[in-house]
């Protein structure tokens, strides 16, 4: 009993760090643009079949790992300067529809170029389980769970302890004020742009070897994040990371104790069922609108 | 003359759609203008909730899934007439609509899409998913739509059938921007404060709208399962909603000739990128994004602004 | 018995309170203003009795009907009408369409029937738009019916909110400050338009910087300070109100 319940809390787990990666990912790009990022999943995917590539090419696993962190995020800060800055002034709909396209055009490459075979590669180290009170856990999910710690406490420090982090807190406030104070607001949108893909990627880095990735992994993935980050109440970074655990955990035990062919229901049973009852997310705070 | 001029695209339009079998080939081509109309119609509809009424759906091919599952469903499995099927199917996606609609609108923007969204996600896990009534993945073939005798069959006959409701929508949707119902959906759009303040009750106005698309949305599910012959689960998926919001904003949000304009281009596009095996998603994405950067109003809005500045397109 | 009625009304955002035990009453025809130096409530205080925000305390009375807390919309059925400080125009929309809006109680707002294009609809639709081009007449928007809203200056779209309130048939119309932003041609223009309503029998509550124009047109005024009331009376004795010099000026004027 408690064992069955702990495997699915390991693998609920896991899955939600990567989620709770992607939630960041939206909540980074929200605060500095107001912009919902539709192709943040597609980061996900490009970040395990990138990593995918590089390792079959022969290079070593770290240089592999570091490419395929680094186009995701070169091809993030594309996207802003090509498609989102032209754009700012845009409504929300125009804003959606951009990434929407965007998402589209990145999968097509993937597709065409890397094919449509699913892949994997082999876990970082090993896959001999560990056994822990009756249930296993993969190395591969110390992995994913360790980074994903090491990632939140970096972007803690850095929006709460640094000047970098606080002029993109200024500019999420008030972009207009931002600028007025001398912060180049164009560059905060770049790095936001450029982190919030390179989260994307790490996360699909570190889930592949545990779930396979292929061209079509991360429209799901991305939308999964999208609920975590709607959960904790979009733009609340530690919000963002509970969110992306709480979903994962509940996808889990509904797909161990209720029907795993509805496995990918449940994150948006579960959002139509916050929206409806809280519709700030579970952490989100109270505005007030002003006319 | 005002009723000739009130009517001069209505009869334009049914003029084209009497004279275009003078100068199609072949079934090939009477089936990409059936197609064409059907998307025409589904984006009437849905542009009248996020172009007039500036609600977002990313959810529609949900409701489309509804109706084409029905006429599916109900015929092969509980021996029901079509067109009862298909009514049942409209009543069921016009009451999920209504029940969840009342919640959805009291949010905005991103949430909106995002509650649409899981919705339309929803009902495609439930298609993929009930096998035992849906086929699941491999879909399920669905019965000839029969009234009083006569079957509708092959693509000349549908023609006529979807050049009737494609003429029906346009005239229908016409005259509801330009009625009071019409006019409030629009001001809520233009600001929410101000309309209220005249007395509009918005989110009844918000519901209202999104129950229509998904009535016609669903209807249209019907008569696509009927024409084809058989329903996959690809009909109810995201991307289906995606194509939508797309035809709607690449001919014009709040333009109902736009509706036309982005269903036919949008649904000749695929055709027309077939060559390019593998390209076509890469290019319907870039489409997307380039439309989206340099016309964010869509054709025909940024076409009518260049040639008639200070005005509106006539309602 | 005055047309509006407001009693010990309080709004408090937060630990602001940002009107605090207001009360007054305004008579049918008068045209009636709200003063008093910025943040001293005076748009809270607009909101409030139009049903945007609901009080915290207090009662708001409509010919004898509380009101307080009643949702906007349905206010407009008891005779309420308003104009935004921050215009509020349906931009997506003609000018004249704007205003047509405005009579959207009058009017047959059934789905089937507007789809289908009922005749009587389609009448009562016609009607309508020999009024609103009236009305935009009256504000002296006469050449401007095709318009989109859009692409009209300021200062007509200003009138133009006062047509789309017109339109409603109000019994009460509130103006949140119809000259801001205008020039002195402009507002002079607003003034006489103010005038012209309150003499077609709708009373009018105006909240305005304008001194000139508010001692000019007002029948009484209402001077807030700080969300609380500081004196009300005729033009003359605001004017000569210590107090209210006071305010404006600081304490040691």
């Amino acid at each position: 009993m408690l064992s069955q319940f702990l495997q699915f809390l390991f693998s609920g787990i896991t899955v939600g760090a990567t989620y709770a990666l992607a939630a960041l990912g939206f909540t980074l790009i929200y605060n500095a643009s107001n912009v919902i990022n539709f192709a943040q999943g597609e980061f996900i995917m490009l970040g395990g079949m990138l990593a995918f590539f590089f390792m079959q090419s022969g290079l070593p696993l770290p240089l592999a790992i570091l490419l395929a962190i680094a186009i995701p995020a070169v091809v993030g800060m594309l996207l802003e300067k090509l498609a989102i800055e032209p754009a700012r002034d845009a409504e929300v709909v125009t804003l959606i529809i951009i990434t929407i396209g965007a998402s589209l055009v990145i999968r097509g490459l993937i597709q065409i170029w890397l094919g449509k075979g699913a892949h994997s590669y082999p876990a970082f180290s090993g896959s001999e389980p560990i056994h822990l009170g009756g249930a296993t856990l993969l190395p591969q999910s110390l992995w994913v769970l360790g980074v994903t710690a090491l990632v939140v406490i970096a972007l803690w420090y850095f929006f709460s302890r640094t000047l970098a982090g606080k002029a993109i807190l200024a500019t999420s406030c008030n972009r207009l004020a931002a600028e007025l104070v001398g912060i180049n607001t164009q560059w905060v949108l770049l790095v936001s742009f450029a982190r919030s893909a390179a989260l994307g990627a790490i996360g699909g880095v570190l889930l592949t070897p545990i779930t396979l990735t292929s061209y079509d992994v991360g429209i799901m993935l991305g939308l999964k994040g999208f609920v975590a980050a709607v959960v904790g109440g979009l733009g609340n970074g530690l919000g963002a990371v509970l969110g992306g655990l709480l979903v994962g955990i509940i996808e889990a035990m509904a797909a161990g104790y209720i029907s795993s062919a509805y496995k990918d229901a449940v994150p948006f049973i579960l959002i139509l069922f916050i929206l409806f009852f809280m519709p700030r997310g579970i952490f989100g705070a109270q505005v007030t609108e002003r006319v | 003359m005002r009723v000739l001029r009130r009517h001069s695209a209505l009869l334009f339009l049914a003029g084209l759609l009497l004279l275009l079998p003078l100068v199609l080939p072949n079934n090939f081509y009477y089936d990409i203008v059936i197609r064409m109309a059907i998307n025409a119609i589904i984006v009437l509809g849905l542009n009248l909730l996020i172009g007039f009424a500036g609600q977002i759906s990313l959810g529609h091919a949900g409701f489309i899934g509804i109706g084409a599952y029905a006429s599916a469903i109900f015929p092969t499995h509980f021996g029901w007439h079509p067109l009862v099927a298909m009514a049942a199917g409209a009543a069921i996606a016009s009451a999920i609509a209504a029940i969840l609609a009342r919640p959805i609108f009291r949010l905005k923007g991103h949430y909106l899409a995002m509650a649409t969204l899981g919705l339309g996600i929803i009902i495609a896990i439930v298609i993929k998913n009930e096998a035992a009534y849906t086929g699941g993945p491999d879909g399920m073939p669905v019965a000839a739509l029969g009234l009083m005798g006569f079957e509708i069959s092959g693509e000349k006959q549908w023609y006529w059938v979807l050049a009737a409701l494609l003429l029906f929508s346009f005239w229908a949707a016409r005259n509801l921007i330009d009625s009071p119902f019409g006019r409030a959906l629009r001001a809520l759009h233009g600001s929410e404060v101000a309309s209220q303040v005249m007395g509009v009750d918005v989110v009844r106005y918000k519901v209202a709208i999104f129950v229509l698309s998904a009535f016609f949305a669903s209807l249209m599910g019907s008569v696509t399962a009927h024409y084809i012959g058989f329903v996959t689960p690809n009909i109810a998926d995201f991307f289906h909603s995606i194509e939508l919001v797309t035809m709607v904003v690449i001919g014009g949000m709040a333009s109902i000739y736009g509706s036309l304009i982005g269903a036919i281009l949008l649904t000749a596009l695929p055709q027309a990128l077939s060559t390019f095996e593998g390209w076509e998603t890469v290019a319907f994405g870039s489409i997307l994004m380039l439309c989206m950067i340099f016309m964010p109003r869509g054709l025909v809005p940024t076409l009518t602004a260049r040639f008639r500045p200070n005005e509106r397109e006539d309602p | 018995m005055a047309l509006l009625e407001v009693d010990n009304l309080s709004k408090a955002f937060g630990g602001v309170t940002a009107v605090q035990n207001v009360s007054f009453a305004v008579d049918r025809g008068l045209v009636y203003s709200v003063i008093g130096p910025n943040g001293a409530g005076k748009t809270t205080l607009f909101n409030l009795i139009t049903g945007v925000y609901t009080p915290t305390e207090g009662d708001i009375r409509l010919d004898g009907r509380s009101i307080a807390g009643v949702a906007p919309h349905q206010l407009a059925s008891q005779g309420m009408a308003r104009t935004f400080q921050n215009l509020q125009i349906c931009m997506n929309m003609t000018a004249l369409e704007n205003v047509m809006v405005g009579a959207h109680l009058q009017l047959d707002r059934n789905l089937v029937k507007a789809m289908l294009r009922f005749p009587g609809l389609a009448r009562r639709d016609r009607e309508l738009k020999d009024r609103a081009r009236e009305l935009m007449g009256f504000v002296g928007l006469g050449g401007y019916w095709n318009r989109a809203a859009n692409s009209m200056p300021y200062g007509a779209l200003k009138r133009l909110e006062i047509a789309r309130a017109l339109a409603a048939k109000p019994q009460i119309l509130f103006l949140d400050e119809p000259a801001a932003g205008l020039n002195s041609k402009d507002t002079a223009e607003i003034d006489e338009l103010v005038r012209k309503v309150a003499d077609n029998d709708v009373t009018v509550v105006l909240v305005e910087h304008d001194m000139k124009m508010v001692m000019n047109i007002s029948d009484r005024i209402l001077v807030l300070d700080y969300g609380k009331k500081l004196t009300e009376g005729t033009a003359r004795e605001v004017r000569e109100n210590p107090d209210v010099i006071a305010a404006y000026l600081g304490s040691n004027a």
